[in-house]
């Protein structure tokens, strides 16, 4: 099946979720003179299938989905970890442990650089955007559970 | 003309005075700091420091904010250009070809037009503000709900006529944007839709962490696992000024790039981003090389980075003429004016004429101010390629996860950045551009308004948008656009854009 063909099944299949999530949360559609808050998100879900079904219909002569490149998956799927630690211990770590925690992952785990390198390379941005933002610019920064 | 001078004059005798000199350069300097770094725009940045302007006298006040207001405008495209993470939302456009630009060895390039190019906009829109301040208003004035909708409804039409690729696609991806846009609480009932509890999803997706994540975290996501990952670049002095060959590219960008960004920045919405998305679409179809757009263009460096600048100085049109903010940050300078006990309006030029024409003169001293300030900093800035990729992309994942919580103190928005992340890489590998999102989430929240407020206006009517005369001449327009893309495809199945498609496609395998 083309890139083509796979993308627009999948953006007609997104529309029918928008479409089906909109009639289950009963947000009211009101009418063509005095929209509700569901006309516009259920016209434009209805305009994102009708884009979906014509880019699955019309894209059928592209380049195969099979051949897409996806060699650097391993590598994303690390920065996407790596992120959503970040995400999720923002608030909880404090922002500084976080950062350090999160960089080391990155640079000494999954770039393999040497340890020395990567602690003061972790250490220096973790501080050092901490006092960039939090103590000069202002800006309030999570702290962890022992004010760090 | 003579009372112009004059006023002028008495302008420079104030902006020129040490202190307002002092804070001018203040908030020059601190709204290029904001505008480097990814997520604190010009808003935050303004929103921030409000509270430090209490204690100044009102021209002081407004000085240092507008100059943090012009000098985020300078600084979001250094980090847009040199590692594809826009600083401040209008800066998105700016992502596609100064990136693009850096990684041939031009980041120096990119980033003297887009500092050049910034001062020539926001010189000459200063210009056009003090001569055309009052009509221009009076003309913003007659912008009512139809207007804005049929102005916005074209915006996406020329951006989704513009793009490379399939219009379809680009519609496809405005539609998702739109869609995007449309979460958060209804502002004309108080329902919330699609926010699954969640509270913060109530102001709906940010702007800034869904650009953050649809363009620096996916391209991260794109290379950095790639078996040949981006090289070191190592500038040479010599290169870090534009060609005249890259000057003359740049000319005529910079002229259309000031005066669209100049009408646009008066009507009210986000002007500055609409500018940008506009001016760059303006720019890909006057080309006679539209290929060369997404590979580093110099014209779509100069043009959306002038718009954006000049929609700036038009945004204070109706804010000091009218005392109506054309947005979120006229929005807060007008209270800053307010706190300060002026009231802004077809009032104040007569009554405070030392603020208002100071203010306009601090900001021809603002410009050449940012202007010495950035210039020097480009062979600085651009060091930054120096660095490794497998450290320099860490600490950028860094920077957004940072300035995307900074703006709202919200985790919510950094894990919305990273969905947008994944969103943006699939979306790159399945050969769909993701600027359109960008702008729809932007535009969605203003089109459903102004739709509800005109069918309101006309008792429920869609005649409204042809009994208007500017809503049918846009909306006219926008249509003509759609017809000739169809028309196109029917008569040659394959158009420049379909063709350039291929090309890229051809050249990539």
């Amino acid at each position: 099946m083309s890139v083509d063909r796979v993308s627009g099944i999948g953006l007609a299949a997104l529309a029918l979720l928008v479409l089906e999530e909109t009639w289950r949360q009963r947000l009211p559609l009101g009418s063509v003179a005095t929209p509700g808050p569901a006309y516009l998100p259920g016209l434009l879900a209805l305009l994102l299938l009708g884009a979906g079904v014509a880019v699955a219909a019309l894209g059928g002569g592209g380049p195969r989905a099979a051949s897409l490149d996806w060699r650097e998956w391993r590598h994303s799927v690390a920065i996407f970890v790596a992120c959503a630690f970040g995400a999720f211990a923002l608030e909880r770590l404090g922002y500084r442990l976080t950062v350090f925690a999160a960089l080391t992952f990155l640079v000494g785990g999954v770039e393999r650089k040497p340890i020395a390198a990567t602690v003061v390379f972790a250490a220096a941005l973790a501080l050092g955007t901490f006092w960039l933002f939090d103590t000069l610019l202002r800006v309030p920064l999570p702290r962890g559970p022992f004010g760090f | 003309m003579l009372d112009v001078l004059s006023n002028l004059a008495l302008g420079f005798s104030v902006a020129l005075s040490p202190p307002v000199l002092f804070y001018a350069f203040i908030g020059c300097v601190i709204g290029t700091l904001v505008g480097v770094l990814p997520g604190v725009g010009p808003l935050a940045g303004i929103s921030l420091l409000l509270p430090a302007t209490f204690g100044m006298d009102a021209t002081r006040a407004i000085v240092m904010l507008a100059g943090i207001y012009y000098g985020a405008m300078y600084g979001g495209s250094t980090t847009s250009i040199l590692m594809r993470i826009p600083g401040e939302a209008a800066s998105v456009m700016t992502c596609i070809d100064g990136y693009a630009m850096a990684r041939k060895g031009r980041a120096g390039a990119a980033l003297a037009i887009a500092a050049v190019g910034s001062y020539v906009a926001g010189t000459a829109s200063v210009i056009g503000l003090m001569v055309m301040a009052p009509p221009l208003a009076r003309i913003a004035l007659r912008f009512g709900p139809p207007e804005q909708l049929a102005l916005l409804l074209l915006g996406l039409l020329v951006l989704a006529y513009m793009s490379s690729g399939s219009m379809l696609k680009a519609l496809a991806m405005a539609a998702l944007g739109l869609l995007l846009g449309t979460i958060g609480i209804d502002q004309m009932t108080g329902y919330m839709r699609y926010a699954y509890g969640v509270v913060e999803l109530g102001d709906g997706l940010g702007v800034v962490p869904v650009a953050v994540g649809l363009f620096g975290v996916a391209e991260i996501l794109a290379t950095a696992g790639a078996p040949t990952p981006p090289a070191v670049i190592k500038p040479k002095l010599s290169e870090l000024l534009p060609s005249r060959e890259e000057w003359r590219q740049a000319a005529w960008p910079i002229g259309r790039g000031t005066v669209l960004g100049f009408v646009i920045g008066i009507l009210p919405g986000s002007a500055h981003i609409i500018a940008s998305f506009v001016s760059y679409a303006v720019e890909k179809r006057v080309s006679r090389r539209p290929q060369e757009f997404g590979h580093g263009a110099v014209a779509g460096v100069a043009g959306p980075e002038s718009a954006n600048n000049s929609a700036t100085s038009g945004a204070f049109v109706p804010m000091l003429a009218l005392g109506v903010p054309s947005g979120p940050i006229p929005a807060v300078m007008l209270a800053a004016l307010m706190v300060h006990g002026v009231a802004p309006g077809p009032l104040l030029i007569g009554n405070q004429p030392a603020l208002f024409w100071g203010f306009i003169a601090s900001m021809y001293v603002g410009n050449v101010m940012l202007l010495i300030l950035n210039l020097p900093l480009v062979g600085l800035f651009v060091n930054i390629l120096r660095v490794p990729y497998p450290y320099l992309y860490p600490a950028v994942l860094i920077f957004s996860i940072l300035g995307v919580y900074a703006v709202n103190a919200s985790v919510v928005d950094v894990w919305i950045m990273l969905v947008m992340g994944v969103l943006g890489y699939v979306l790159r590998k399945l050969d769909f551009e993701t600027a359109p999102i960008v702008l729809g989430v932007v535009l969605a929240p203003l089109i459903e308004l102004s739709l509800r407020q005109s069918l309101a206006m006309s008792d429920g009517r869609y005649t409204i948008f042809i009994e208007h005369r500017i809503a049918a001449a846009l909306l006219a327009f926008g249509l003509a656009l759609v017809l000739l893309n169809l028309y196109t495809f029917a008569r040659r199945g394959l158009d420049w854009r379909a063709r350039m498609a291929l090309a890229e496609k051809g050249d990539s395998s």
